[in-house]
């Protein structure tokens, strides 16, 4: 080995470790930045609701209610389009394919606050002149016993709803081209027998693909999850932002990423802190989905090697 | 699934002929009539199903940019680009400022993580492909590209601006080149990854060392694929957000002082049209800026992609 090798390899590394590093400074940072939210409030920060800045008392539990709320809905709504429409995707022929495959990876593409603003000056209009009333008045679903009461009366466009919808199009993109991945690695010859024996393709898609590719779906599922647990700007323009608790979707609410936002600015001394303790909890809740992912995704990739 | 089918195999073959006969009869008298209907029908629906679907998401996609375009297109002329950003009432608002910042802060970024980035990936896929650390390195890469950009925003807050007690278009880069690190790293060792291995062979046995063989003859083979990692990168963070509203903030004279005074950029500078003012005007501005950002974004994108085609086709 040359010195100038040892040299070279040796920058390539310290390079490549600040990678480490900087995940590790992420939550050292933040730990310290929060101590005083901490102290002051205990580890009942994380399920007291009350948020009052003029008493300087503060809690956790809208905030994460209403992340854990909005992904809900975003993923509940993204991942059936998402896994018919890559299934699809894959097996279309030749340009046309090719061509919507593109137009949904531009999609991801798109920046978030292009979305946020979207959302606040068309999506939450319409949401309030149309779609609201429909499913209120119209269908009268605010009168159904049990949907009623999720959906709640009052609208204004704004809400869970609203930004859940925008983040289940913001995220349908990604889980796509993960899932599109997964089926096209599906060994041709095990969906070929499916298809030798009878099965449909639906039957084909969840019999047999995605029992094979179950760990990569999980990844990618996982991936839009992380992708909404964090989305700040498309959310901040159209939920609102009233830290209370969530009774209904058509409330207005706040997420954490919301909160941070929103509330920095003027913020000082404790309140600061309570930020930062809130953002240490969306870094844990977000670095544990992606553990998660990449976990899967990792798993198929070997599984991939194994086939080869 | 393999399974499954072994035990109902197994199952079978421990049933007496007539069992079976009887069996099989019954099956195929079921499975003739109703079901295989049935089973066209579902999926035929699910067909529908996802049509649909497909449609909701590119349409999705053609409904926000058609309303960018004509909304943003009758904004924009010479003065909204050349004047800078005014407060409300005062005529000649423009753009320009905040174009010129988010420039500075984009490309400061890049000059920030591009050449960490490239060595790092270089590690990843040179030196440390199979070991222990290089595992370690490449989760973690791929687990900071998932780490939510207002988490960035905020760690680059306590660690530049409450130092230096100043927002500042310097920390805005510092904050968009963490978002791009792992970006541009993954994407350069999936390219050099891509680069034939008789090629390092051949320059090793010529007598070059490991580091020469690295820079001269696997990085200048992957160049295209490297340009294309920093620009999706770059197109990557040009849109990003959430972390300038923490560290750069934004501000109405021109971005003389990058270091130690808040900079004008284009996101914020949308985010404070759109949702701090109730004017028609300014939100006519915000979509200008809107117009701007997207197509740059799109057409970054679309060009890496011809680009990377053509090169495949070769």
């Amino acid at each position: 080995m040359f010195a100038t090798d040892n040299i070279f390899k040796t920058i390539c590394l310290i390079c490549a470790g600040l990678v480490g590093l900087l995940m590790i400074g992420f939550f050292v940072q933040l730990a310290l930045s929060s101590v005083g939210a901490w102290k002051e409030f205990g580890l009942s920060f994380l399920w007291s609701s009350e948020w009052d800045p003029v008493d300087e008392k503060f809690g956790a539990l809208p905030s994460i209610i209403g992340t854990l709320l909005t992904t809900f809905i975003a993923l509940v709504i993204a991942l059936p389009l998402s896994f018919v429409s890559a299934f699809y995707l894959v097996d279309l022929p030749g340009a046309i394919g090719k061509i919507l495959s593109q137009a949904l990876d531009l999609l991801a593409t798109i920046p978030s606050i292009i979305y946020g603003m979207w959302g606040l000056f068309i999506l939450a209009p319409v949401m309030q002149t149309h779609v609201q009333p429909f499913m209120v008045d119209t269908l009268r679903l605010g009168k159904v016993p049990i949907v009623g009461r999720f959906l709640g009366e009052d609208y204004n466009g704004f809400g869970f709803f609203t930004a859940g919808l925008i983040l289940a199009l913001m995220i349908l993109p990604y889980i796509c081209a993960i899932m599109r991945d997964i089926f096209a690695m599906t060994p041709p010859m095990l969906r070929e027998s499916a298809y030798g024996v009878g099965c449909t393709k639906w039957e084909t898609a969840k019999d047999i693909v995605v029992r094979y590719g179950i760990r990569g779906l999980l990844g990618g599922v996982f991936i839009g999850l992380g992708r909404a647990l964090g989305e700040t700007m498309a959310v901040l323009f159209v939920i609102g932002n009233m830290t209370q608790m969530p009774s209904a979707l058509f409330d207005s609410g706040t997420t954490i990423a919301a909160t941070l936002a929103n509330n920095f600015p003027e913020a000082a001394g404790i309140q600061q802190s309570v930020l930062f303790a809130l953002g240490l909890i969306l870094l844990i809740m977000s670095f544990g989905i992606q553990v998660f992912a990449q976990w899967y995704l990792n798993s198929t990739s070997a599984k991939r090697g194994e086939e080869r | 699934m393999v399974f499954k089918l072994h035990k109902r195999e197994t199952r079978r073959g421990t049933l007496t002929q007539k069992q079976m006969n009887s069996q099989f009869n019954q099956t195929e008298h079921q499975a003739k009539r109703r079901p295989l209907r049935f089973r066209k029908w579902k999926d035929k629906l699910v067909r529908l199903f996802s049509i649909f679907s497909i449609t909701l998401a590119v349409g999705g996609m053609a409904w926000i940019l058609f309303t960018v375009i004509s909304n943003g297109l009758s904004v924009i002329d010479f003065k909204f680009l050349t004047q800078p950003s005014k407060p409300y009432g005062i005529p000649d608002n423009g753009i320009a400022n905040a174009l010129i910042g988010t420039l500075l802060i984009t490309l400061g970024a890049a000059a920030l993580s591009v050449p960490p980035a490239i060595a790092g990936g270089i590690y990843l896929s040179e030196f440390g492909k199979y070991s222990k650390v290089g595992h370690f390195i490449r989760f973690s890469a791929n687990v900071m590209m998932g780490i939510p950009s207002v988490i960035v925003g905020l760690f680059v807050y306590i660690i530049l601006v409450i130092p230096t007690g100043s927002f500042s278009g310097f920390a805005g880069s510092v904050a968009l080149a963490i978002i791009m690190f792992p970006l541009v790293m993954r994407t350069t060792e999936d390219m050099l990854a891509m680069v034939p291995y008789t090629l390092r062979e051949s320059a090793l046995a010529l007598g070059m060392t490991r580091a020469r063989t690295t820079l001269c003859i696997v990085a200048r083979a992957a160049k295209n694929g490297l340009l294309t990692g920093i620009l999706l990168g770059l197109a990557r963070v040009s849109g990003e957000t959430a972390p300038l509203l923490f560290t750069a903030l934004f501000s109405d004279s021109w971005p003389t002082e990058f270091f130690s005074q808040p900079t004008a950029n284009m996101p914020v500078l949308i985010t404070e049209y759109a949702t701090n003012s109730p004017f028609e005007e300014m939100h006519a501005a915000g979509w200008g800026a809107a117009l701007i950002i997207t197509l740059v974004v799109l057409l970054i994108n679309i060009f890496t992609r011809i680009m990377f085609r053509t090169r495949h086709a070769k």
